[in-house]
């Protein structure tokens, strides 16, 4: 088996634009930006303002995408410049796209204005169609398939290897990372380009999360803390993707390796008190993981964010414990990428030696993600 | 040894389990795609006043409540692996292997919208705000799961006791391809002896039609519904959405010899390639097309030559015609005048996120029964296509080797080889 190293990380969240803006975050005693008023009174973790120019030069490209895939486009955009392939048009031709991404906006007007007329309509499926085919922008529908972010990534960036978008919250992150892993582990590929974006920042996501009881409802504290008062997330914008390859890969091309992914294990367990604490135990014996630091990908969530506590103290005693959700928010599909660009940065900079990334899902799955140095 | 000639192992097809508006399991489904039929009839699940297209081919027949896309490809999914899981003698709960499942993206849809806002006591303007509060009861709590991205596939990986975390995936309209594709990478890498891999989508409700509607990709020849999609004609105007389940069980083929199932035939090669010219449309020179055909073909160690039919993705589109035509001659040159290449689209319409996956196991159906099913609806050819496109009846041929193409929206091509035997 080949060694999989990460060689270029492409982060944005509330915590601003950039591997060092999220690591003086990570370390700062400040809490994370969050916007309290916009969808009160659910808290959200706000994107930073970004110059979309920068990595999206055609202002029409930006007109075809929403924000979640214009955060994902972005933080793409950043990673391949990390990782010094930005302008090897070849490379990114040959270069492979694993994305975890759930859907994109509604036009929250016209659902609205629907929703309104429906109850006076004297025939309600006829006003629907009628609405829908006079009021939807016909490009919106690109900007919510879930592979159009993929798709807007090859438009922008020329990554046209070939794509595949993993859906299914937290999961879909770690199994994009696993997946990718394995086939350049195995030699099936050589390099690709890794991650996934969300965009909190959107009455139906809430509206989701809120129908199943998960949301926080008061001002930010962090996961752990929310725990005696019934828990919740807090769901936060940001995008990380990450470019993987063989370490002969990135040798052969000159390009430096920040930290290698020793190995990703995901899995799902019928949920039951213990068995978050079992299965990462298990995870975490089955990666030969001895941490010194770990990024968990703690919702806040009641049951699920105590349970994790358990088996990392157990697992990893003298570690330092980061929650990614005590950074930039819960970010759903986005949340394991974000971990490891943030693990791997962390040891790039000398400051762990190896580290363990978790990904406990707000509903289902379970996952952990070790990295080693480079 | 079961070993390919790049020394990979062998997959094979032990299980195959299908349904469409042609009806439910491979039986009745190869009896009526090689008779020609068509399943594709006006809508009647919701009224189509104020459409401009009133046609699909939806499955009428299989119940689910609430009525929901999620809901019914849940469970197209689950009947397409019951008869795949059943034929391959594996244990129908204890499934030796992972879950690779493409599913349409889901969304709450309108019926739970208004449920909501009628729950808000919201008199005035109907805002999310509304909507919020309604949910904020905990009364919606099951709608969580059955709108979120994952569930589908949890169910069904719940089910037939699939192991490790399953994947549920989108590559457009070469979905069930690319799930049929992670399951032979994960068996060659060695990671498990199966795979389950099915493609499913039953979501023809009225706001996923408009979506297309609006991007002008649907036929609107509703006159008459059997005749809309006509794949390879002159007179072809767009796609004609359908609804089906496909399901494929694909085995280590030594670990399939050894516990004496039965081969339906072999995965040999799976090729992919990226587009980053449009969000919707092909590069105009076909180059990731071409890369993609001759990408699976190479990964099967095959040539153009060894290909006896080609199961095109054909989905009547003005734009998919044309490319994977000009594509396809690219490839073989010459011979492609000679190579039969059908549509089952003009049968069963486009059955998006399910059709690489339905379209695979009519693609080994063709090579079992040695019979080509049709391209229906041929009366009109076009110039800019001479190709044999097995016009309107079904055809006996001997065929060993099979590539079936599938493209999608987002620059998504993704081309698989199977056969009866490996290639020598």
């Amino acid at each position: 088996m080949r060694d999989v190293v990460i060689t270029g990380i492409g982060l944005v969240s509330s915590a601003g634009e950039g591997v060092e803006a999220h690591l003086a975050a990570l370390s700062g005693s400040a809490a994370p930006k969050t916007d309290g008023e916009t969808f009160a009174p659910y808290p959200v973790h706000p994107a930073v303002a970004l110059d979309w120019d920068k990595q999206i030069a055609k202002k029409s490209d930006q007109r075809q995408m929403e924000a979640w895939q214009k955060l994902g486009v972005y933080a793409a955009g950043l990673a391949l410049e990390a990782a010094g392939v930005k302008d090897d048009a070849a490379l990114k031709g040959q270069m492979h796209l694993i994305v975890a991404a759930g859907g994109g906006e509604r036009d929250y007007a016209v659902d609205g204005q629907i929703l309104t007329g429906l109850r006076q309509a004297e025939n309600p499926g006829v006003f629907l169609n009628e609405r829908l085919m006079g009021d939807l922008r016909p490009t919106l529908f690109l900007a919510q398939l879930s592979n159009l972010l993929a798709g807007n990534i090859s438009i922008v960036h020329g990554v046209t290897g070939a794509s595949r978008t993993f859906m299914g919250e937290e999961s879909s992150g770690v199994d994009a990372l696993r997946v990718a892993q394995s086939r350049i582990a195995s030699g099936q590929n050589d390099i690709f380009l890794v991650g996934g974006a969300y965009n909190a920042e959107r009455p139906d996501v809430l509206l989701i999360y809120e129908m199943g009881g998960f949301l926080w409802k008061k001002p930010y504290r962090p996961v752990r803390e929310r725990i005696p008062e019934g828990g919740g997330m807090i769901l936060g914008s940001g995008a990380c993707f990450l470019v993987l390859e063989s370490r002969e890969h990135a040798a052969a091309r000159g390009a430096k390796s920040l930290a290698t992914i020793a190995g990703v294990a995901s899995d799902r367990s019928r949920r039951e008190p213990g068995s978050i604490a079992k299965a990462l135990r298990a995870q975490a014996e089955k990666l030969g993981a001895k941490p010194d630091v770990v990024i968990s990908g703690a919702t806040g969530v009641k049951g699920t964010t105590e349970d994790e506590q358990v088996a990392l103290t157990e697992l990893a005693p003298t570690a330092a414990i980061h929650a990614t959700g005590d950074v930039v928010g819960h970010t759903m599909e986005a949340q394991a990428p974000i971990g490891v660009g943030l693990a791997a940065a962390l040891i790039a900079e000398g400051r762990a030696g190896e580290a363990l990334v978790t990904s406990v899902g707000h509903w289902r799955g379970e996952g952990a993600v070790r990295l080693t140095k480079a | 040894m079961a070993r390919d000639k790049q020394g990979r192992p062998l997959v094979a097809v032990t299980g195959m389990g299908v349904v469409t508006s042609l009806g439910q399991g491979k039986h009745d489904t190869w009896a009526a795609l090689t008779a020609g039929k068509s399943g594709i009839h006006r809508i009647n699940r919701f009224p189509t006043e104020g459409l401009r297209t009133t046609i699909a081919g939806t499955i009428d027949t299989v119940e689910v409540e609430p009525f929901s896309a999620p809901l019914l490809s849940e469970r197209l999914a689950m009947l397409a692996a019951e008869e795949a899981v059943g034929q391959s003698g594996l244990a129908e709960s204890d499934f030796p292997g992972a879950l690779f499942i493409a599913v349409p993206p889901v969304e709450m849809e309108w019926p739970q919208r208004q449920a909501l806002a009628e729950a808000s006591g919201q008199n005035g303007d109907v805002s999310y705000g509304a909507l919020l509060q309604a949910a904020s009861t905990g009364q919606f709590k099951p709608w969580h799961d059955l709108f979120i991205f994952g569930t589908v596939a949890d169910r069904v990986a719940d089910r037939f006791g699939t192991k490790g975390s399953p994947i549920s995936l989108s590559t457009a309209c070469s979905s069930g391809a690319t799930a049929i594709q992670l399951g032979v990478e994960a068996i060659r890498r060695g990671e498990a002896d199966a795979a389950l891999c099915i493609g499913t989508d039953g979501s023809v409700n009225p706001e996923s039609l408009i979506r297309f509607s609006l991007l002008s990709a649907l036929s609107t020849q509703n006159e008459n519904p059997e005749g809309a999609s006509k794949p390879f004609s002159k007179n072809r105007d767009g796609f004609v959405m359908g609804e089906g389940g496909a399901a494929l069980v694909l085995e280590n083929a030594e670990t399939a010899k050894a516990r004496g199932a039965t081969i339906l035939g072999y995965v040999l090669g799976c090729g992919e390639k990226g587009d980053g010219f449009h969000r919707t449309r092909s590069s105009p020179d076909g180059t990731p097309i071409i890369a993609a055909i001759k990408a699976g073909l190479d990964d099967a160690g095959m040539s153009p030559d060894d290909i006896d039919y080609i199961n095109a993705h054909g989905t009547s589109t003005p734009e998919n015609d044309k490319m994977e035509s000009m594509g396809c001659m690219a490839v073989f040159g010459e011979r492609m005048e000679e190579v039969p290449i059908s549509s089952n689209k003009s049968m069963i319409g486009h059955t998006l996120t399910a059709a690489g996956a339905v379209e695979a196991v009519m693609s080994l159906l063709t090579i079992a029964n040695g019979r080509i099913p049709p391209t229906i609806n041929h009366t009109v050819p076009d110039p800019a296509i001479p190709l044999d496109v097995v016009p309107n009846v079904a055809r006996d041929a001997n065929v060993s080797y099979v590539l079936s193409n599938s493209f999608g929206f987002g620059g998504q091509n993704t081309c698989l080889v199977f056969g009866a035997e490996p290639k020598s």
